[in-house]
C-alpha cells in the first residue's frame, strides 16, 4: 500500500478499477446502479437483443419519477405513451429481477431522492444511472456518475463501464451563510463563478467550513447541479453527519456490520495533503440569494443586481449570449431582476424536493397567500417525503397558502408529464434547469432559486428577495 | 463484436451556429416518452426549427442546399446538460455521421462515442472558416478525419483534437465497449468480491 496521500476520488476508482481497456480507458466496476422509465427501456431492448442477463440484479434499483403524473394515481393513465414507459420498466424489472420501487411501494419518487432515503447510496461507493443529476448521490462520498443509455446497458449487463480519471477540483467554501442564503444559492454561485462548461474533465470535491456544517440535504442539493457547471461528479466527504443519515436506513448495515462499514467509509475520504487538480476558495459570505435570469444556469445574478445588458459584455461571446438569453427571457436590459412578473411558481425536483425544503418553505409561509393569478405547485420529491411533511402538516401549510399539493415525481422540472408551462409564462423554480422549452413550454420562461425564494415569488406575484418578504434577518 | 473502423467521414456539412446548446434542445424531453431510438430524427432541434405553431423556421438543418448533410458543425459546449443518449441518437437518425465543435460536454461525448459519431474540438475562426465554404458551396465535400486530426474542405484543411482514448476507439474499432466489458466479467466478479457492499 502507498501512503501516498490520495483524494476520495482516487479511492474510490482504485478500489473499483477492474482493469484498463485497449484504449487505455478503464473498466469500473459500478457497484450501484440506479434505473428509471426513461432511460432504461432501450436498455432491457439491447440486452434481448444481444441475450444477456443483468449481471448483479440485487445492485440494481429502479423507480419511475420523469413521466408519472402528480395528480393523477390511478393506472392506465390518461397518456398512453406514459403508461407505456410505465408498464415496459415494469416488465423489464419482473423479467429481470431487479427490484422496483413502484407507486405500490411506498417508496417510489425521484431516483436522486430514493436512493439516499432507501440507504442505497453510501460513502465509497461507485453509482451510475442514465440520468445527469446523478451527481447528487456524491453528497455521501460516493463517485456517481450520470450516463446515457448505451452505458445503461453496460452497466446491466457487466456492472461496469468504460471510462477515463477524471481530474480533481477542490471547491473550498468557508464561513457561515447569511440569513436567507440556501444551499441553492452556494451551487448557483458557484456555477456562475467557474461557468457552466469550467467543470468539464472535473469531478468536484466540495469542502469547507460551510459544507461541514451542512446537513446531508444541503450536500444533496449543491452535488445534484454540478452537472449544470460541467461537472459530471461532485462530491463531499463522508463524516459524521453523513454517517447519522444513514443509520438505521432499510439498506445500511446494521448491527456489527454497521460498525465496521463507518470504518471503512470513514477511510475513502480525501487524505489531508493530496493532490488536488485545482482549488477554489469562496467565503460564504460574499454569497447571497442566487436567481438566474437567462437560459442556462450559469446566468446568475443575487436578486439585488441587474440583469447584464449586453453593452456591459465582457467578450463578443458574452454579448452575444445576453442578447440571445434577455431575448428569450422577454427581461429589459440592465434593469433589476426583483419585480419581475412571474405566473407559475414551482416547489420540487430532485434538487429541492425533500422534506427540509418544504419545511423551509412552511415555516415562511404560513398564514401567507399565493398572489392572485400565480399558479402554485409543491410536489414531493419521493412517497416518502410526501408522507413526512404530511406528518408534520406541511401539506395543509402549504394547501392553505395556494400551492397544490401533489404526488412525488419530476413534476414541472422537466415537464415529460402533465405539469407544464403554458406559452410565455414565467416559473420560479426550485429546480435545477432554465433551458429554453424545459418546463414543457417552447417558449416558457424559467427563474431557478431556492425554495424560500419561490415562496416569496409566490406570495408577491413577481421575483421578490425573500429576505425582505420574510422579514428574514 | 467486429465494429467499422471509423477513420474518417465524409460528406456535406452544415453550421448550427450557437454556444451551450443543450440536449434539451437537441431533443426536447416530450419526444422521449418513447421505449425505442427508432423515429428521433425527426425531432432533432425540434423546437428551434417550427414556431410554436409549428411552422418551420428555416432552421440550417431544413435548408434544401443542406439536406442529406452528414456533418454537424457547432459552438462551444455543445450537449450540455441532461445525459439522454436520445440526443446523439437523433443526430444520428437525422443522417449525421460527426459533429465538429469548439468544445463538448463530457456526457454528450461519451455517448456519441459510443454510437461511433466522432465528435472533434476545433478553434472557434476554423469551424468559421468552414462554415464560410459551407456556406459558398453547400455541396463542398468535408472529410473529417480522425485518424490524422483534421478536417479538410475542398483544397483547404483545419486541424481537430480528440481525446486520445476516443480517437483510438473510433480507429481501432472498439468504440462501443460491450464486447470487451463483457470479456472482463470474470476480472469483475473479483473486483466486486473485494467490496463488502456488492456482497449478495
Amino acid at each position: 500500500m502507498s501512503t501516498q496521500p490520495k483524494s476520495l476520488f482516487e479511492k474510490v476508482w482504485d478500489a473499483h478499477s477492474v482493469r484498463k481497456l485497449a484504449n487505455g480507458q478503464t473498466q469500473l466496476l459500478i457497484g450501484t446502479h440506479l434505473i428509471h422509465e426513461v432511460t432504461s427501456p432501450q436498455a432491457f431492448g439491447m440486452l434481448r437483443d444481444l441475450g444477456l442477463k443483468v449481471l448483479m440484479p440485487h445492485r440494481t434499483f429502479a423507480t419511475v419519477d420523469h413521466i408519472v403524473p402528480t395528480n393523477e394515481l390511478v393506472e392506465p393513465y390518461k397518456d398512453p405513451l406514459a403508461q407505456a414507459m410505465m408498464d415496459e420498466l415494469r416488465k423489464n424489472c419482473a423479467q429481470f429481477g431487479v427490484t422496483f420501487f413502484d407507486r405500490a411501494s411506498g417508496k417510489q419518487g425521484i431516483v436522486h431522492i430514493v436512493g439516499p432515503e432507501q440507504g442505497i447510496t453510501q460513502p465509497g461507493t461507485t453509482i451510475a444511472c442514465g440520468d445527469s443529476h446523478t451527481s447528487t448521490h456524491g453528497a455521501f462520498g460516493a463517485i456517481a456518475f450520470g450516463i446515457g443509455t448505451s452505458q445503461v446497458r453496460d452497466v446491466l449487463a457487466t456492472q461496469t463501464m468504460a471510462l477515463g480519471a477524471l481530474k480533481v477540483r477542490r471547491i473550498e467554501v468557508n464561513g457561515k451563510l447569511r440569513p436567507g442564503v440556501y444551499a441553492k444559492d452556494v451551487i448557483l454561485h458557484i456555477i456562475r463563478l467557474l461557468g457552466v462548461n469550467g467543470g468539464t474533465g472535473y469531478a468536484y470535491e466540495y469542502a469547507g467550513s460551510t459544507f461541514d456544517a451542512f446537513t446531508m440535504e444541503e450536500r444533496m442539493t449543491v452535488c445534484n447541479m454540478s452537472i449544470e457547471g460541467g461537472a459530471r461528479v461532485g462530491y463531499v466527504n463522508p463524516d459524521a453527519t453523513t454517517f447519522a443519515y444513514l443509520k438505521g436506513r432499510p439498506y445500511s448495515p446494521s448491527g456489527a456490520a454497521w460498525d465496521a462499514a463507518v470504518t471503512r467509509w470513514s477511510s475513502f475520504a480525501s487524505d489531508a495533503g493530496c493532490r488536488y487538480d485545482d482549488v477554489v476558495k469562496i467565503a460564504a459570505a460574499d454569497i447571497a440569494p442566487t436567481v438566474t435570469w437567462g437560459i442556462n444556469p450559469g446566468q446568475g445574478i443575487s436578486i439585488v443586481e441587474n440583469v447584464p445588458s449586453p453593452e456591459t459584455a465582457t467578450s463578443d461571446d458574452d454579448r452575444a449570449g445576453i442578447i440571445e438569453a434577455l431575448a428569450y427571457m422577454k427581461l429589459p436590459a440592465g434593469k433589476p431582476i426583483k419585480g419581475t412578473k412571474i405566473n407559475v411558481a414551482f416547489l420540487g425536483s430532485c434538487t429541492n424536493g425533500r422534506l427540509s425544503d418544504f419545511q423551509e418553505v412552511a415555516k415562511y409561509i404560513q398564514g401567507r397567500k399565493v398572489a392572485p393569478g400565480v399558479r402554485a405547485i409543491a410536489v414531493p420529491g419521493s412517497q416518502i417525503v410526501a408522507l413526512q411533511c404530511e406528518k408534520l402538516g406541511l401539506d395543509k401549510i402549504l394547501a392553505e397558502a395556494g400551492f397544490e399539493w401533489r404526488a412525488a415525481g419530476c413534476s414541472m422540472c422537466l415537464a415529460m408529464n402533465p405539469d407544464k408551462l403554458i406559452g410565455d409564462e414565467l416559473c420560479a423554480s426550485s429546480s435545477n434547469r432554465n433551458f429554453k422549452g424545459r418546463q414543457g413550454s417552447v417558449t416558457g420562461r424559467t427563474v431557478l432559486m431556492s425554495p424560500v425564494m419561490v415562496a416569496a415569488a409566490a406570495v408577491t406575484g413577481q421575483v421578490s428577495d425573500a429576505r425582505e418578504v420574510f422579514a428574514v434577518n | 463484436m467486429a465494429l467499422e473502423k471509423i477513420t474518417s467521414v465524409s460528406g456535406r456539412g452544415v453550421y448550427v451556429p450557437g454556444n451551450d446548446i443543450d440536449t434539451d434542445r437537441i431533443i426536447p424531453a416530450r419526444f422521449m416518452k418513447c421505449v425505442v431510438f427508432d423515429g428521433l430524427g425527426e425531432f432533432l432541434f425540434y423546437d428551434v426549427r417550427h414556431t410554436p405553431e409549428g411552422v418551420p423556421t428555416g432552421h440550417p438543418i431544413d435548408k434544401p442546399e443542406h439536406k442529406g448533410a452528414k456533418i454537424l458543425l457547432s459552438g462551444a459546449n455543445f450537449g450540455c446538460g441532461s445525459s439522454r443518449e436520445h440526443a446523439p441518437q437523433a443526430i444520428h437518425k437525422a443522417g449525421f455521421r460527426a459533429v465538429v465543435a469548439e468544445n463538448f460536454a463530457e456526457i454528450f461525448f461519451g455517448n456519441s462515442t459510443t454510437l461511433g459519431i466522432p465528435c472533434v474540438n476545433a478553434a472557434r475562426e476554423d469551424i468559421a472558416k468552414v462554415a464560410a465554404a459551407i456556406e459558398k458551396n453547400p455541396d463542398i465535400e468535408i472529410v473529417v478525419d480522425v485518424a490524422a486530426l483534421e478536417v479538410r474542405y475542398g483544397s483547404d484543411k483545419i486541424p481537430v483534437t480528440q481525446r486520445e482514448s476516443a480517437r483510438d476507439a473510433l480507429v481501432n474499432g472498439r468504440w462501443d465497449a460491450i464486447g470487451e466489458l463483457i470479456d472482463g466479467i470474470p476480472a469483475v466478479q473479483n473486483t466486486a468480491a473485494k467490496l463488502a457492499y456488492m456482497a449478495a
